[in-house]
């Protein structure tokens, strides 16, 4: 596989405010590559650099082989962009948006069947101003993949959508990926990136902390597996401790959070509370994911 | 080159779809040709050396549709383009900039083009005005007016914070302009103190050119008023070409 964007020792300030300090990575050709971080981390400042659109302080930036500054106009033939801020003109209609940026390329693919992918079929006579915002993200997708690029970055790819609408543009997003293309994203959803990049650099404060999939950095951070049920306050907490695994109990009034690793603790938990026959209710399991990873990292919750 | 074409054909579809905007560039002129015309008619007048008052309004609100679609639509489409980020999804296409430039200038002229074709078409069938010059001549001085306010228009959408101070700005440069020129207040009417002043407002060279032109008369008699144009469209251009922001 070779490789698709490849950045080293990347700056950029705005006055004062240092937003990108620092940053090295590569993206493979054929992966999806998620740049995910809290807001005003440096994700879009990073991506818009690669993309050419800001001009970066010090740092190189190759992106399939060529200069964003220098070859920009060769290179923005070949990649897909999706901005997180923009917007067209507010009476310009879907398919008109569509026919209009497809005629910038010399190769495209058919807008029609684009608009069926994403669900926006019967708004195609729809103007830009009377689309929802999960529409306009939705046409700004469609926009990007116009082109067949060989590349396409979406950033804040799934903001303002609704748990449905997210979870078919991860499909799309795989689509995209199966058919050979590359694809490098930013989010602030940790959920996200788990569960649709191959790999991901978590960003903060301009640098990246952390680069891996996310089954790697959840397993270098060592962290347990959490059996969380309610029951009754009379529970002997020091039974507990004897399933398989465990390494620390925790209780909050009726809460109780059992922390451990290995297959055994789930099971061992209810079959310890089954036998001595002390009522629980809402038991469920929490895996270690990547909102562990960041607070590790960080020290802080990604969201407040 | 395609998109280009594509770019410009629907600029144009969007401009016709802006209700304000395509009647004050299109509809406004002859309105106003229709009810001033009802009012004085086209009678032969010794103020307008023997032509009628609808005679001379022709040429006169050419003006006035240069310096509305140049001062009023131009900066206002320009800078909100460029505030809601409708410029910088170009920008990440291989589109060239100066083709989307191109393409913006062309789409305005065309759109001033149609004010002044129904302008004369109002006169001609209602008033039968009278049209003295050579086409081509009229036609050059109509394209150096109009690329002067047009340049004078990007220079206050690039030195504009926003869309909002741009549309101030413009209106506050075009309205007086608009009654001091002799673009809707004939120029023979004016005051004495105020032609004085008004003689150096852009605006009133653009209408001196036109109503000259019109009636056939030489470019060489026009040699301030050139000047004074050709120096709004080459300052007004560099300027411009320097503040343009894409977002
Ligand atoms: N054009 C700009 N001018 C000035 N400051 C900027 C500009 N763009 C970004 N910044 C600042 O740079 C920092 C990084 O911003 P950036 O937009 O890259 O973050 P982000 O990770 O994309 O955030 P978000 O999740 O909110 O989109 C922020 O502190 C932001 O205020
Ligand atoms: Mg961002």
């Amino acid at each position: 596989m070779g490789i698709a964007v490849e950045v080293a020792d990347l700056y950029k300030s705005y006055g004062s405010v240092r937003a990108v300090d620092g940053v090295s990575f590569t993206v493979e050709e054929g992966e999806i590559f998620g740049m995910v971080g809290p807001n005003g981390a440096g994700k879009t400042t990073t991506i818009e650099c690669v993309e050419g659109l800001r001009r970066p302080d010090r740092g190189t930036v190759r992106v399939l082989g060529l200069d964003p500054q220098r070859d920009g106009y060769e290179l923005r033939r070949r990649i897909g962009v999706q901005l997180q801020q923009t917007a067209l003109h507010p009476r310009l209609k879907v398919w008109e948006a569509l026919d209009l940026f497809g005629s910038f390329y010399p190769r495209r693919v058919d807008g029609n069947s684009l608009l069926e992918q994403l669900g926006l079929a019967d708004k195609r006579n729809a103007p830009f101003d009377k689309l929802s915002g999960g529409q306009k993200q939705r046409l700004f997708i469609a926009l990007a993949l116009i082109n067949d690029p060989e590349l396409v970055f979406l950033d804040e790819l799934t903001t303002g959508l609704d748990p449905q609408a997210r979870r078919a543009m991860w499909d799309l997003v795989r689509d995209v990926r199966n058919q050979g293309k590359t694809v490098f994203l930013t989010t602030h959803y940790m959920e996200e990136a788990e569960r649709l990049c191959d790999r991901v650099a978590i960003i903060d404060h301009g640098k990246i902390v952390a680069l891996d999939t996310p089954e790697n950095l959840i397993r270098s951070l060592g962290a347990e597996q959490r059996v969380v049920f309610s029951a009754d306050k009379r529970l002997d907490m020091g039974m507990l401790r004897q399933a398989p695994g465990v390494t620390r109990v925790e209780r909050v009034g009726e809460r109780v959070v059992v922390y451990g690793k290995g297959e055994g603790l789930v099971s061992g938990v209810i079959g310890l509370l089954e036998r001595a026959e002390v009522p629980f209710r809402d038991l469920r399991t929490e895996q270690p994911s990547l909102e562990d990873v960041f607070l590790a990292l960080t020290g802080r919750e990604m969201r407040e | 080159m395609r998109g280009l074409l594509k770019l410009t054909l629907t600029q144009m579809k969007l401009y016709l779809r802006e209700p304000v905007a395509t009647f004050f560039t299109i509809f406004f002129a002859p309105l106003m040709l229709l009810l001033f015309g009802a009012i004085y008619g086209n009678e032969p007048s010794p103020l307008f050396g023997g032509r009628g008052s609808m005679d001379v309004s022709v040429p006169s609100y050419i003006g006035l549709i240069i310096v509305t679609v140049g001062l009023i639509g131009l900066p206002i489409g320009t800078a909100s383009a460029r505030e809601h980020g409708v410029l910088r999804r170009f920008r990440a296409t291989p589109l060239h900039p100066l083709a989307y430039i191109v393409s913006d200038i062309i789409n305005y002229l065309l759109m001033t083009v149609l004010g002044v074709l129904l302008l004369f078409l109002t006169g001609k069938l209602v008033f039968n005005v009278r049209f003295e010059g050579h086409l081509l001549s009229v036609l050059g001085g109509f394209l150096l007016g109009t690329l002067a306010f047009f340049a004078l228009g990007y220079l206050v959408a690039g030195l504009a914070p926003t869309a909002r101070t741009a549309q101030t700005v413009g209106m506050v440069l075009a309205y007086p302009m608009m009654f001091l020129s002799g673009a809707t207040i004939p120029w023979e009417i004016l005051p004495k103190g105020i032609k004085a002043f008004a003689q150096y407002i852009p605006l009133t060279y653009v209408v001196r050119l036109m109503r000259g032109l019109w009636f056939g008369d030489a470019w060489s008699q026009y040699g301030t008023e050139v000047a004074a144009l050709v120096g709004c469209l080459l300052v007004g251009g560099i300027v411009a070409a320097w503040t343009f922001r894409w977002e």
